[in-house]
């Protein structure tokens, strides 16, 4: 069986075009998760030495030195209370303009639409120090507002476009059947319109959630020292310790992701976010 | 209705009634009355201002002038959940994410039906639209006329005074739609329900209706039964848009005939006289195209009379009736 390893027997015995998408699919392979596969080995090494190819002793030292570290445990529930905060602020000040945008057509909605992507097109850094001028001004720096606002700049854009894709999607006559037999506008919103769009806003929830937890730069600089989440308490694992220490850091910060992703999954598609992106 | 007399109320009525739309499109002084138990459909091409109308009765359009009342009451400022009517769309009615069970309850759980009484008449109405068993269903389950039959029981669940239906059968396949339009008729005889009906179909509107209201550019062309419309149709557009028609012209205006109304003969008696350019056999009859001079006529001629008839036959037609427009009225 062994045999088959042999590159030229493996080729004569599949043929050129099975060999070739064998071939593609090992390269994608080994770019798509040999770094995990990288960290994974990382986390759980507790001797690794230069030339060794793979560490002399696997074990748990790391996440115990990482677990038993106050500052990082905290960060992680700072990183929690943010995400959560920021989503459903954003839930309640993007549902109801994403529901506008997709209902009404007035002058300009386009670009109303495309000013969502602004804050994602310049430079962050840019932005994030204009933006610290102004904090200073109005005393946000070091606040938990100004950490869940400065959140909130690189969420919007998820949080409009994709439940607007949603809302466009539930037909008028659907709302208009729903008033028809006797529910009031708001009714017709909460009980019809609303829970037709949840898919979509589900998928928002999911990447204005995961957005959050993953905002470093704005955090670093508006937050720190009062508040310090999980990817800007990798930067200080990263300089102060040992690669073995922010392997298991990095590896805590994917946990909730995947958790987040496997719970939701069944919204989670390329159809439910592409539809989000359709400039209707 | 033949038996509709002065006495009896209107159950629904539009007076002078005026909607426009920012462009300039709409309908103005709009006047009709439809009586109780009575099926009106109004008819017309696309953007003829029928929908318009149908949905300033829902409420679903403001209007800018004028009145609507049902039985006597001025429900024109009213919003389409205060309104006693009931509107089916083309469709798009049911909410996907509820059961037919839960379509068919909500409006009733508004209304406050206690349970019971709401589930007996939710069966009693499955049965009425023969959808018994499909209670748990969703609607992305059934068919498009099985969706429409939901959406009808929907409405006449919450007892509406006027339904009304917008084009309710124009998305199904010819087959269903023959089919619902049968059982509308018996729905709306079983129940003696005021219906108003939108369709662009002209078959379909004289298949169901009482009366038809026929509709061009927003201003009514003629009100009358199907008979009335078909036999004697008051303007051109009424007799283009209704059944087919030849118009033939000459100097003081333009004749029109029914191919049905033209029979084929030899010799040189007839009203007109010309070749046989096709004949097309479409069951029980079959249609002749004739050539007279620059125009071609239409007839219908029955199979068991078209023995001995082929193209390029020279032939004399004659009618027996015929509708006459003077040149003033032609558009």
């Amino acid at each position: 069986m062994f045999t088959m390893l042999n590159p030229r027997k493996f080729y004569r015995a599949v043929g050129r075009k099975k060999f070739l998408d064998f071939f593609v699919l090992t390269v994608f392979l080994l770019f798509f998760y040999g770094p995990l596969t990288n960290l994974l080995m990382l986390a759980f090494a507790e001797i690794y030495q230069y030339p060794n190819l793979i560490p002399q002793k696997f074990g748990f030292k790391w996440w115990e030195f990482v677990l038993s570290q106050k500052t990082m445990m905290s960060a992680v529930g700072q990183s929690f209370m943010f995400a959560i905060v920021t989503t459903v602020f954003s839930l309640l000040i993007c549902l109801p303009a994403a529901y506008g945008l997709a209902r009404y057509k007035f002058p300009g909605r386009r670009l109303v639409m495309f000013s969502f992507m602004l804050s994602n097109a310049f430079p962050k850094i840019g932005l994030y120090t204009s933006i610290g001028i102004m904090y200073y001004k109005l005393n946000l720096m070091g606040t938990f507002l100004g950490v869940v606002l400065i959140h909130m700049i690189n969420t919007m854009m998820f949080m409009v476009w994709i439940p607007c894709g949603a809302f466009s999607s539930v037909h008028r006559q659907q709302e208009e059947a729903a008033r028809d037999v006797g529910a009031g506008p708001f009714l017709t919103f909460c009980k019809v319109t609303l829970p037709m769009a949840v898919p979509g806003i589900a998928v928002a929830c999911i990447y204005t959630f995961l957005g959050s937890m993953d905002e470093a730069q704005g955090t670093l600089l508006v937050g720190v020292p009062q508040y310090q989440t999980m990817p800007v308490m990798m930067y200080t694992v990263i300089s102060d310790y040992n690669v073995m220490a922010a392997a298991v850091y990095a590896l805590a910060m994917v946990i909730p992701t995947i958790v987040l992703l496997v719970l939701l999954r069944r919204y989670v598609g390329p159809e439910a976010i592409a539809s989000g992106f359709q400039m209707k | 209705m033949a038996e509709i007399t002065t006495n009896i109320k209107p159950k629904l009525r539009i007076i002078d009634m005026t909607k426009r739309y920012k462009n300039g499109d709409g309908v103005e002084h709009i006047n009709l009355d439809v009586y109780p138990g009575e099926l009106v459909t109004m008819l017309g091409p696309s953007g003829c201002g029928k929908t318009t109308i149908l949905r300033t009765i829902g409420g679903f359009l403001d209007i800018d002038d004028g009145d609507i009342t049902i039985d006597g009451q001025s429900i024109a400022l009213l919003s389409p959940e205060k309104r006693p009517t009931a509107m089916v769309f083309q469709s798009y009615n049911l909410w996907p994410h509820m059961s037919i069970y839960e379509n068919l309850a909500f409006g009733m759980k508004l209304r406050k039906v206690p349970k019971e009484q709401m589930n007996q008449q939710i069966l009693e109405m499955l049965k009425m639209v023969g959808m018994i068993g499909s209670e748990k269903k969703f609607p992305s389950q059934l068919s498009g006329g099985q969706q429409q039959r939901i959406a009808i029981a929907r409405s006449l669940l919450l007892k509406p005074e006027v339904l009304l239906l917008d084009e309710p059968f124009s998305a199904l396949d010819a087959k269903i739609r023959v089919q619902m339009r049968e059982e509308l008729i018996r729905i709306q005889q079983e129940l003696g329900i005021t219906v108003v009906f939108v369709t662009h179909d002209q078959e379909e509107a004289m298949a169901i209706s009482h009366r038809i209201v026929v509709m061009n550019k927003g201003v009514f062309e003629q009100v009358g039964t199907p008979i009335e419309i078909y036999d004697h149709p008051v303007t051109r557009f009424v007799a283009d848009f209704i059944g087919e028609m030849n118009f033939m012209e000459t100097p003081d205006g333009i004749r029109a005939v029914r191919p049905e109304s033209l029979s084929l003969s030899r010799g040189s008696q007839g009203d007109l006289h010309g070749h046989i350019r096709t004949i097309m056999v479409l069951g029980h009859y079959a249609e002749v195209n004739v050539q007279c001079g620059d125009a071609v006529i239409k007839c219908n001629v029955q199979r068991d009379q078209m023995a001995g008839w082929a193209v390029g036959d020279e032939v004399s037609l004659s009618y027996t009736k015929e509708q006459f427009f003077a040149t003033e009225t032609v558009e």
